[in-house]
């Protein structure tokens, strides 16, 4: 078995609507993994398919060598999931939660306290072992998810938008140990729709767009699809309605993206071309510029290109801070 | 395979039993619904209460365990911590009766206390503990599988006890809780035959009657047949809800 998983052609209708679109791709033992997209592109539906939640409509799927359709309770055994909520028992401790999944996984009963200490202190809740779930802050409770499914020691760890909901200090914090985990040799698939993130962990990224994979490749190759290419952001002072649209008609052939606040950024083209059509712009519609920068390009720019989304999409669907 | 469904269901049902058994839901439609039934019928007749005991044994073991079964599959439906059990290494059927049994000790907890309190305090020592036994365990199984079909149906606590309620309280009327079936119009009396509470009823009445009457074996066995009638609809809900 040389993949962690192996999916071809993988569908899913829930009624008429098409979840998830003829998928195909394959996650390499001890790679990081990333399905990137925004909010609604069929990333959770691939993971509960793959993890014997939902069952494809269409296509197969191999996770560890086992026939997702057929042999899922084999696989189940050697796969961890970190669903998008953190869903363990809000009445039971932290230590008894764990305890209660090495069970359910059948560790012997001598290892399964010395497994569940090992993933609080390795995780920093030992102190916290004895508090009932509920009471644990959302970053505590997101690392406690993950211990849980690590508690048997599985050798592909599904991580479903682990950071979604965490503050800045407590999402760095599990990045951090989900990068530890691929020295440990666990091959992990992770879904997010933050680009910093997949660009941060993931080995390879696959980029994913109302259901259908559009490119998987790694980090580096996906950013260099840019990296020829001239990138202009341009700032403008106050709110500039429609300003992208406009400036698109007299920029012909060039990709103009709305950003983040009163932002556009202009990719390709003569970078003097460019700067001198902006100028004339702003003079003609009145409107002030604030700065104009060339940009090096990031994942995100080379998301925009591949996907031909803007950014704000991944944000504005999932609405919730960083 | 086996084994590790086996573990599972009891893990599962060990630690419904430790999470959920103290819930509000579970206290007053599990325990002090019944209690006041039972209090409500003592003080209306006193002098010939021992004749109403099979009844209210059974009306305990249906309410016990279909509130059971509202709080140990809904509050996991509804913060999606049953997903959690389903993806451990279990089969689906594993996982339901895991919770199946979980309501069941819970109802068997309460028919104990309640048939030990009846014999005790109304000295009905005669009863047949065997026929006891052959009753209450399969209907304690029928009950807490129909709490099952009924609340993977919905997804909040209150709209499964609401939904559960409709069968309760037919059953209740119809099935010789109260009211002796022989003395109900046909038309009923053959309604009352296709519900389980009335084997469960009738059983019970052998149990403690010192000369039995009816074969106990045959409300077992209907009572087995109502457990296969609502196990195997509900595991196919609750995997039709995750496929």
């Amino acid at each position: 078995m040389n993949n962690a998983i192996e999916a071809s052609n993988l569908t899913k209708y829930y009624g008429d609507l098409l979840a998830v679109d003829h998928v195909s791709f394959e996650v390499r033992q001890g790679e990081v993994f990333g399905f990137l997209g925004p909010n609604g592109a069929g990333k959770t539906t691939t993971i509960r398919m793959l993890t014997g939640l939902s069952r494809p409509t269409a296509g197969s799927a191999r996770v560890l060598g086992f026939d997702v359709n057929s042999e899922i309770v084999k696989a189940k055994k050697h796969i961890g999931v970190v669903p998008e909520i953190s869903n363990l028992y809000d009445e039971m401790s932290a230590m008894d939660n764990l305890l209660f999944m090495a069970q359910l996984y059948g560790l012997p009963r001598d290892q399964r306290k010395i497994r569940a200490e090992e993933l609080l202190r390795s995780f920093g809740l030992y102190e916290r072992r004895d508090s009932p779930f509920r009471t644990l802050s959302r970053g505590m409770k997101r690392a406690l998810t993950v211990a849980a499914a690590l508690i048997h020691s599985p050798k592909l760890l599904f991580l479903d938008e682990p950071t979604v909901g965490l503050d800045v200090v407590a999402a760095r914090s599990l990045r951090a140990l989900i990068g530890n985990l691929r020295h440990r040799g666990i091959s992990i698939f992770l879904t997010t729709h933050y680009l910093e993130e997949a660009d941060l962990l993931c080995d390879r990224i696959a980029i994913l767009v109302k259901g259908r994979i559009v490119k998987i490749d790694t980090p580096t190759k996906l950013k260099a699809v840019t990296e020829e290419e001239a990138v202009i952001e341009v700032s403008f002072k106050g709110i500039v309605s429609g300003v992208a649209k406009e400036l698109s008609e007299r920029l012909a052939g060039l990709q103009v993206v709305p950003m983040y606040d009163h932002k556009v950024r202009v990719y390709g083209g003569a970078p003097g071309y460019v700067l001198e059509t902006v100028l004339q712009f702003a003079r003609d519609k009145d409107v002030e510029i604030d700065s104009v920068n060339s940009v090096k390009p990031s994942l995100e720019d080379a998301f925009i290109k591949i996907a031909g989304l803007s950014p704000t999409i991944m944000a504005i669907e999932k609405g919730e801070g960083r | 395979m086996w084994p590790d469904n086996l573990r599972g269901i009891y893990y599962i049902a060990l630690k419904d039993m430790r999470t959920y058994y103290l819930k509000p839901p579970a206290i007053s439609w599990g325990i002090v619904f019944p209690i006041a039934w039972i209090l409500a019928f003592y003080l209306r007749n006193p002098w010939h209460f021992e004749q109403l005991v099979p009844g209210l044994i059974a009306m305990t073991v249906l309410f016990s365990t279909t509130a059971a079964e509202a709080v140990v599959i809904n509050f996991e439906l509804r913060l999606g911590s049953l997903e959690r059990l389903l993806l451990a290494p279990l089969s689906l059927p594993a996982v339901l009766l895991g919770k199946v049994l979980g309501g069941a000790f819970f109802g068997l907890i309460m028919a104990t206390v309640v048939t030990l309190g009846a014999i005790l305090a109304l000295g009905l020592f005669q009863v047949n503990l065997l026929y006891l036994m052959l009753i209450l365990m399969p209907s304690l199984l029928v009950f807490s599988s129909l709490g099952a079909l009924l609340c993977v149906l919905v997804k909040e606590v209150f709209e499964a006890q609401t939904l559960l309620n409709l069968p309760r309280f037919l059953m209740i009327f119809l099935s010789g809780v109260v009211y002796p079936i022989s003395a109900m119009p046909p038309m009923l009396r053959s309604l009352a035959y296709l519900l389980p509470l009335t084997y469960t009823v009738d059983g019970l009445r052998q149990a403690f009657s010192p000369t039995p009457q009816t074969m106990i074996i045959v409300d077992t066995l209907v009572l087995v047949g109502f457990f296969i009638l609502f196990i195997i609809p509900a595991m196919k809900l609750l995997a039709r809800k995750f496929t």
